[in-house]
């Protein structure tokens, strides 16, 4: 077997995999501190008011780092929940699982930041347009997901019908992105993620991309925790968690 | 410093954005910590209680 293959097969054990996101939590824990601040910094104090908008601009930088969340983590969940169907590996189930309770937490907060940025600008809480409406859909899957899981007895079983539920939804992910350009909307274009250099200045781009870094660390943070704590429930019975529980108490 | 919380008159909109932010993303820190310790706590609880009946 080469290296690769027998790393991935350490990495799938829970024991190394609990261990090593021991390890890793505090870390990640202060990269994604470290750039959250730097970015609320720039972007809250030093970035310049926009020349349309003013100051109620500043949402962007929770609202776009968000949006930007509440799809990739859509997209690692139906990765993970794959891989557990093909391979069955156990830290692949639990990912994917744990994935979605992050995941509709930012779709939430792109919903009500953008919702909260809308009533000043487009005069409005809400309106039924695509990209807004497509993003509502994601929330839905991944309560759907949530409940899912919650209903069914069997955890593995469980974590299956979550996995093929993930991969189903993933046609919403392009209808998500492509929406602003598909259809007239209210919604603005993309400004950053496209092809041309991004129509934002560097001044709110820094503060954009810093924020954006942050929450990726801090899904990084969330889903270990939350996999730390699936890997402990479902193997409560063996002799490594004993340890751990023995070294603790 | 004023000027700063007042954010050109969108305080209200700004503020609340951040502070759901806030609440949200610490919520979803806290909540699989403290399962984490009730969690271990219970296994050791066992285990002891187990080790007793012996």
């Amino acid at each position: 077997m080469n290296i690769v293959v027998r790393y991935f097969h350490t990495l799938g054990s829970p024991p190394y995999f609990y261990r090593l996101a021991q390890r890793l939590i505090p870390w990640l824990a202060a990269a994604c501190a470290a750039l959250i601040a730097g970015g609320l910094y720039l972007g809250l104090v030093e970035a310049p008011p926009d020349y349309q908008q003013g100051e109620s601009y500043r949402i962007i930088f929770v609202h776009v780092p968000s949006a930007w969340m509440s799809l990739f983590i859509y997209v690692v969940m139906a990765g993970a929940g794959l891989v557990a169907l093909v391979w069955r590996v156990k830290i692949a189930e639990a990912m994917a699982v744990a994935s979605a309770p992050i995941g509709a937490t930012f779709t939430f907060l792109a919903l009500v930041t953008g919702s909260l940025w809308g009533k000043p600008m487009w005069g409005a809480w809400w309106v039924w347009d695509a990209r807004l409406t497509s993003e509502l859909v994601l929330l839905f899957l991944y309560l759907g997901v949530i409940a899912l899981y919650g209903a069914i007895e069997d955890r593995r079983t469980a974590a299956r019908a979550v996995a093929v539920l993930a991969l189903v939804g993933v046609v919403n992910i392009p209808i998500i992105h492509y929406s602003v350009e598909w259809w007239n909307t209210l919604h603005q274009g993309p400004t950053v993620t496209k092809f041309d250099a991004p129509s934002i200045h560097i001044s709110m781009l820094i503060p954009l991309l810093l924020m954006a870094a942050g929450f990726m660390f801090y899904y990084a943070v969330a889903l270990l925790l939350r996999v730390r704590c699936a890997l402990i429930d479902r193997e409560q019975g063996s002799k490594w968690v004993g340890e751990i529980a023995g070294e603790k108490a | 410093m004023r000027e700063f919380l007042q954010m050109g008159g969108y305080a209200f909109y700004v503020w609340t954005s951040y502070a759901v932010a806030a609440v949200a993303l610490i919520a979803n820190i806290v909540v699989p910590l403290r399962q984490h310790r009730r969690l271990l706590a219970r296994i050791a609880r066992r285990a002891r209680r187990r080790s007793a009946g012996e």
